[in-house]
């Protein structure tokens, strides 16, 4: 049990484990007592939390002069966290639906808990933009609804379209998410003999009878939700963008934009996917359910998404200097030399040399080093939010007004406790709701499917 | 109470996919149309063993997705461009390049939400925890490890002898008989029940001190209130700075407001009217203007040429004519003191006409005037 030979390969796809099994071996954390390791995991991230909590009491009844934004860096951390944590959801919603489509077996073990990442990162992203108005208790104001005061929204505003890609993504990932549930959950019903439980299964499983007739419309929406959300997540990180691309600051007016913000997107959301996943097949012992197989994909695809990345800084840098214009050029100069040198360089680090070590074998499969890797790309992306909103906004077209920015306590004590949220949300997703789809890894078990011999 | 169980079907359990894809082409061989074949994930192949015609979902997305994306750009375009016309960023008010993000993101939510809702709520008519299926062994099994099949008793062909004659001899692991529940067939839900309405009683409660609470206590707390407590003084306050307590402050004597011109002549329409110069040249604009405020204000006394013709049909006494010829010879100032305070029974014009308006309606008088008077001049 100490030693876990991660050389092997352990795949569902090779093996064939009892059905019941895997039923049993998922469900086993809602089952069982949760040990001490889960009371210490629950107690750091509940004290990150805290800090989140205290963060944002102090900014909401002082206002937000507690943060370090200044004139004319007006969009500062709660941006670059807002732009961070909606990236990270993105991996999530591209492993259920674009790997989906593209019929990618390997997804079905890690599927359900990147789709559960995907609804705790927007939840953790909208807390941003909703403490960045100032107000969060009249943020209501941002949807268009007849109001007393005659007054509409703006529709030609890359900021209002971001209030409805967002919240379309939650509820849109939250549908996919209850509807890939619906028969883990009849299983858990029909398996559990706890009362409570019982009634809570079968409220929320809706009764479902595991019937074919059933089965059969339940893929055709299956199919339909995922060909929905694949272009759905393409367009709210192209939106995100946009928040910056349609303004006329150096240095966000760039038609890059939406495909650099895509890639950048999915390689830190499949970094923070890999990372957790490590640690919960750890925990769990679904070695055999996620694979180093997986893990390996996974990490071919943050090589691909990272090289992605790194061509746009590359291919930024050269348009900056392709259309003589001298405001764009200094931008970009000033990223890389000027005062916010230190942040371009720790971007540059971690997320365009960092991921090229996935070009060797050994590195993509020795899980310690990929695990390090995954944290210097998180650490990178967001770096890479930070180079763009705050060194753009720090020395625009003025210098009369140029400033530094320098985030305060309350900044870095809302940075960590969004973190803390996040984890919190995840470990008690991991022990409230089956982390692995049992029906979708049933059905891809070797033999599992007929084998459409002639009678 | 009924004591008697009524049947609701015959299910057999089967150990693999094949088997039980097998024995679902028998069972549709053999002329069953309601039955149903159950298994802990979709099987590929068994819409086809099935009989099954193709999913009708997809129109639901279809139809939906394209009626969220109308209404989406109908509701943009009403707004933008009917109800609330702004021009932001020399945009054209309906700008559909602009709109084309919120229409695709409306399409995709109205489109998932419709197709999510009609499956499990139209088509599988879900929730349904009371089915006969629900706490059987049977659907134990198929819910986790196991296939089966299920015949239901109001099936046109269905025999309990040759069903399980069927099912042995498919070699089926385990027969099993569903029964529906007594209890619920027989429950009927009362609405007038005494913990529904309790329930709705409280739900009632809660929700309407929670508004009540924030939309007229909460919103006037710190730190909710402090957009609306700001340190400055306004005009009916008391005031802590100035001896008198007034917050409004008096304007340095002699102010006059923009616009205004203190009239001098209260009293004296004689002096007015030696003193006043029209200053007002006639021009078309002038007299137009003069017209629409002579017909408005001065005619229905006057008459429309100023004859003294009343409108009022002797309900007010009759005003002279202003061709007489006191009036004619009288100066433009001396008529506007006329306008300006009134004279005998006419009240004063001051508020309906400005100074500007008055002096037109006087030139337009002269105009009036010189009709009925011509000069030899005028023929030529």
């Amino acid at each position: 049990m100490s030693t876990v030979d991660y050389t092997r390969e352990l795949s569902v796809l090779d093996t064939k484990p009892a059905l019941r099994e895997l039923d049993d071996l998922i469900s086993k954390p809602l089952e069982t007592k949760p040990n001490k390791k889960f009371y210490i995991a629950l107690s750091i991230t509940l004290s990150m939390l805290s800090l989140l909590v205290i963060g944002l009491g102090l900014t909401f009844y002082y206002g937000i002069g507690m943060w370090g934004n200044n004139n004319p860096v007006g969009w500062a951390f709660d941006i670059v966290n807002f732009v961070f944590w909606v990236g990270i959801g993105h991996a999530g919603t591209l492993i259920s639906a674009i790997l989906f489509l593209f019929r990618q077996k390997w997804r079905t073990g890690i599927a359900r808990f990147a789709e559960g990442m995907t609804i705790f990162a927007v939840m953790t992203a909208g807390l941003f933009p909703l403490i960045h108005v100032g107000r969060p208790w009249l943020a209501g104001y941002l949807f268009p609804y007849p109001n007393q005061h005659s007054v509409w929204v703006n529709f030609t505003s890359p900021l209002l379209w971001d209030v409805f890609a967002v919240s379309t993504y939650l509820t849109v990932s939250l549908i996919f998410w209850y509807v890939g549930l619906i028969p883990d959950l009849a299983t858990l019903r029909e398996k559990t003999t706890n009362k409570i439980k019982k009634v809570i299964y079968s409220t929320f499983s809706l009764g479902w009878r595991f019937s074919n007739r059933h089965w059969q419309n339940y893929e055709m929406v299956y199919l339909i939700l995922a060909g929905f959300a694949t272009p759905l997540v393409l367009s709210v990180h192209t939106i995100v963008s946009f928040d910056f691309a349609v303004s006329i600051i150096p240095g966000w007016h760039t038609t890059i934009f939406p495909p650099y913000f895509v890639a950048g997107a999915v390689f830190s959301g499949f970094a923070m996917v890999q990372n957790v996943l490590i640690i919960v097949r750890k925990i769990f012992n679904y070695e055999h359910i996620i694979t180093l197989d997986t893990l390996e994909k996974m990490n071919k695809i943050m090589l691909l998404t990272g090289s992605m990345v790194g061509y746009a800084y590359a291919m930024e840098f050269f348009i900056a200097w392709y259309s003589g214009m001298e405001m764009e050029r200094f931008t970009f100069l000033n990223r890389a030399l000027g005062p916010y040198a230190w942040a371009y360089w720790i971007m540059i680090t971690c997320n365009v040399v960092s991921p090229q070590l996935f070009w060797f074998k050994k590195i993509r499969r020795t899980i310690p080093v990929m695990f390090v890797i995954a944290i210097f790309v998180n650490i990178g992306m967001w770096f890479e939010r930070f180079v763009i909103i705050v060194t753009s906004l720090s020395r625009d077209f003025l210098p009369s007004s140029w400033a530094y920015y320098k985030p305060t306590y309350v900044d870095a004590m809302i940075l960590i406790g969004s973190f803390g949220f996040f984890f919190t949300w995840i470990l008690l997703f991991a022990k409230a709701l089956p982390v692995v789809s049992m029906a979708e890894v049933k059905a891809v078990v070797e033999g599992a499917q007929p084998s459409h011999k002639e009678h | 109470m009924m004591s008697e169980k009524i049947l609701y079907s015959f299910t057999a359990i089967f150990d693999s996919p094949d088997e039980v894809s097998h024995a679902t082409e028998k069972v549709v061989e053999q002329g069953y149309t309601k039955f149903d074949v159950h298994s802990p994930y979709p099987l590929h192949g068994m819409d086809d063993a099935m009989k099954l015609p193709p999913s009708k979902l997809g129109y639901v997305a279809l139809v939906f997705g394209l009626s969220g994306m109308v209404a989406a750009l109908l509701t943009m375009w009403w707004i933008s461009a009917v109800d609330y016309p702004i021009v932001i960023g020399g945009k054209p008010l309906f700008s559909f390049p602009a709109y084309i993000p919120i229409v695709f993101e409306i399409t995709v939510l109205s489109a998932s939400i419709a197709t999510v809702l009609a499956m499990l709520f139209v088509f599988f008519k879900l929730p349904n925890n009371s089915h006969p299926l629900h706490g059987t062994e049977y659907m134990k099994k198929v819910s986790s490890d196991k296939y089966g099949i299920s015949i239901q008793a109001e099936d046109p062909k269905f025999d309990e002898a040759s069903v399980r004659k069927l099912f042995e001899s498919l070699q089926a692991r385990e027969i099993y008989s569903i029964y529906w529940d007594n209890e619920e067939l027989t429950h009927k839900h009362k609405i007038l029940e005494p913990k529904f309405l309790t329930f709705l009683f409280v739900v009632a409660i809660i929700s309407s001190g929670t508004a009540y609470f924030t939309l007229n206590k909460l919103m006037y707390m710190i730190p909710f209130n402090w957009m609306m407590d700001q340190p400055k003084q306004s005009a009916q306050q008391k005031s802590l700075v100035f001896s008198d307590g007034f917050g409004m402050r008096q304007p340095v004597a002699g102010t006059v407001a923009r616009g205004y011109m203190p009239y001098e002549f209260k009293g004296k329409p004689d002096v007015a009217g030696e003193k006043l110069i029209n200053p007002i040249p006639i021009s078309i604009e002038s007299l137009k203007l003069g017209q629409v405020k002579f017909d408005i204000y001065c005619s229905p006394c006057h008459g429309y040429h100023a004859e003294g013709n009343s409108r009022l049909r002797g309900q007010f006494p009759n005003p002279p004519s202003l061709h007489s010829e006191k009036v004619r010879n009288w100066s433009d100032g001396r008529i506007f003191a006329v306008l300006t305070e009134g004279q005998n029974i006419m009240p004063s014009y001051a508020t309906q006409l400005s100074v500007d308006e008055r002096w037109a309606v006087i030139n337009y008088l002269r105009v009036l005037q010189r009709a009925l008077d011509a000069k030899e001049t005028d023929l030529q």
